[in-house]
């Protein structure tokens, strides 16, 4: 098994995903089910075979670094949760009990 | 009142010679839409659609008018337009608003169409049956009691039901073709990089194509005309010329049609087996060149897959915290509570499988194993698509193995679910366009989907054979 219920728990926590014990126990099942899959790749010898990170190999595509006109502040806070004028309001982060 | 058109073109023809209103249309759309809710394929409907056919059809009259003038069109719920919801059928984004239009949208309005809603999907565009969407499942047209596809699933239910004329989806594995194979319409994934990807929700950014659907491939070739090209706001859309689709697509030509076993052994079902064998046949008949081609790693696209499109969704989707936009959990006393808790309790479970997946692939110690590994396999299906593309123009597939399944056949099964994709994957591994082709039904009255496969930037072909079809 290429996964146990401690190593879901992590990936959770590294996922920023809060999940209940039964989730732990699914999550540990079809993980391992599907990771079991894709060890079918390593039938393939890859030694000598470069990674493809993008199916169109582009060269870099530069533009002119000239000012554009940007969404304005209110627009910006539309869709937030929770603002005030001028700002996304978020828990305080710094001194806390 | 029924639709006495079979594309576009004949439409603009009806409205130039008054012999329909377009207003009269698209409240006919509404209707239908209205009528037809059980299917459940709009997460919006713009009811104010009607006014701007006043509009159009004034311009039509005064001979001063776009391209797609007359069309009625609904858009998947992936891609943003200004001023209207833009969920992904997600709790998370639930009450969001856009900011602006994604530019194939853009494309379509500066032409005169007339965009009638925002279609249901999969969310976030992860899925084959359209059943993980916050707003329920899609009906399939065809049998209630089946799934449509996905993710597209409301967009392919949509142009099947004629609850629209054309409508725009997205295919990031097969989430074009698989619907339109599973409705029994036309579904086109061009290249990669074809259509400007800018104001689409990014799910797996590598593989990720907006295309069209239509009950008629003329109308695909026309929509493919207004929405390729290259745009200043994705890097990754590509500088080459769009050739004219519809000019070209009744030129009469002849292919090499590539054929690879790997494409019809076990798992394909008897029935759709024997109707793809006939259609081999009839382009047999009229003058095609059948090639017996390999495509040797087939086996191995869901996994490369998989392994590949989770990665780059898991960094996508860290994006949804819950502090600039979107849902927030009341349970947000901290920072990293916020975090947790809002994402949690507004992603749904094959999206949080997928993130989890993706995540454990990129963390330390796993990222060669699985993500790099997978990356080598890319190349070396991309580089067997190269070879099959020196001996043929197309290649032909079935679009998936079996016909649509029953609603809730296999959520709880979610590599059953995965391997559906298993003729559609490598294209977008690949970044080549394909195209569904309603072909038949089986013997329960489902539709039946034959896949064409070309080379990059040669949609071209794809439907100049679809067109012979």
């Amino acid at each position: 098994m290429p996964v146990i219920k401690k190593d879901v728990e992590h990936i959770a926590k590294l996922a920023r995903l809060k999940i209940t014990e039964e989730e732990a126990e699914n999550y540990t099942g079809q993980l391992n089910q599907i990771l079991e899959y894709v060890e079918k790749l390593n039938e393939l010898d890859t030694e000598n075979v470069e990674p493809l990170s993008h199916p169109v190999e582009n060269v870099n595509v530069f533009r002119d670094d000239k000012l554009k006109p940007s969404i304005n502040t209110e627009d910006a806070l539309k869709n937030a949760p929770h603002k005030d004028d001028q700002h996304f309001k978020v828990p305080k982060v710094i001194n806390q009990d | 009142m029924s639709l006495n058109y079979k594309n576009h073109s004949e439409k603009l023809d009806l409205i130039k010679k008054g012999e329909i209103s377009l207003a009269d249309n698209v409240r006919y759309f509404l209707k239908k839409i209205e009528d037809n809710k059980h299917l459940n394929c709009y997460n919006f409907v713009f009811e104010d659609a009607a006014e701007k056919a006043d509009l159009i059809e004034e311009k039509i009259k005064n001979g001063t008018v776009g391209k797609l003038a007359g069309m009625v069109v609904a858009v998947k719920d992936v891609l943003a337009i200004e001023g209207k919801a833009l969920t992904c059928s997600s709790k998370i984004l639930g009450n969001f608003e856009s900011l602006y239009t994604s530019t194939s949208v853009q494309k379509l309005i500066n032409e005169d169409a007339i965009i009638i809603g925002k279609t249901n999907c999969d969310e976030f565009a992860m899925g084959s049956s359209n059943e993980n969407s916050a707003f329920g499942p899609v009906l399939n047209p065809h049998d209630n009691k089946r799934v449509p596809g996905g993710s597209s699933g409301g967009s392919a239910a949509a142009v099947a039901a004629g609850l629209c004329d054309v409508s725009l989806g997205t295919d990031t594995g097969g989430s074009i073709r698989q619907p339109a194979a599973f409705c029994g319409v036309f579904g086109l994934k061009p290249t990669y990089g074809r259509v400007s990807r800018y104001g689409l929700t990014a799910f797996a950014s590598s593989f990720d194509s907006v295309g069209p659907f239509a009950n008629d491939v003329e109308d695909i070739a026309k929509v493919m005309n207004i929405i390729s090209g290259k745009d200043e706001n994705d890097s990754t859309s590509a500088d080459i010329p769009v050739p004219d689709f519809l000019s070209g697509i009744n030129e009469n030509k002849k292919f090499r049609i590539g054929i690879a076993k790997e494409f019809f052994g076990e798992g394909l079902d008897a029935e759709i087996k024997k109707v793809i064998e006939l259609k081999i046949e009839e382009l047999k008949s009229a003058g095609h060149k059948i090639v017996e081609i390999e495509f040797p790693h087939n086996e191995y696209t869901i996994a490369t897959y998989y392994v590949l499109t989770t990665a780059e969704a898991s960094s996508n989707l860290a994006r949804y915290d819950g502090a600039r936009y979107g849902y927030r959990s009341k349970e947000s006393g901290s920072l990293i509570n916020m975090y947790n808790n809002s994402r949690s309790e507004a992603f749904g479970d094959e999206v949080k499988r997928r993130i989890m997946l993706g995540t454990y692939v990129l963390s330390a110690g796993y990222y060669d194993a699985y993500y790099r590994k997978a990356q080598k396999v890319r190349r070396i299906i991309k580089n067997d698509f190269d070879k099959a593309f020196e001996k043929v123009d197309i290649i032909l597939t079935p679009t998936t193995p079996d016909c649509a399944f029953k609603l809730g056949e296999k959520t709880n099964d979610p590599l059953s679910m995965y391997l559906e994709d298993i003729y559609t994957t490598s294209a977008n591994l690949a970044g080549i366009p394909g195209i569904s082709i309603p072909v038949g039904k089986n013997s329960e009255g489902l539709p039946i989907g034959m896949q064409l496969l070309a080379n990059q930037f040669e949609e071209e072909k794809l439907l100049q054979l679809s067109k012979q079809i």
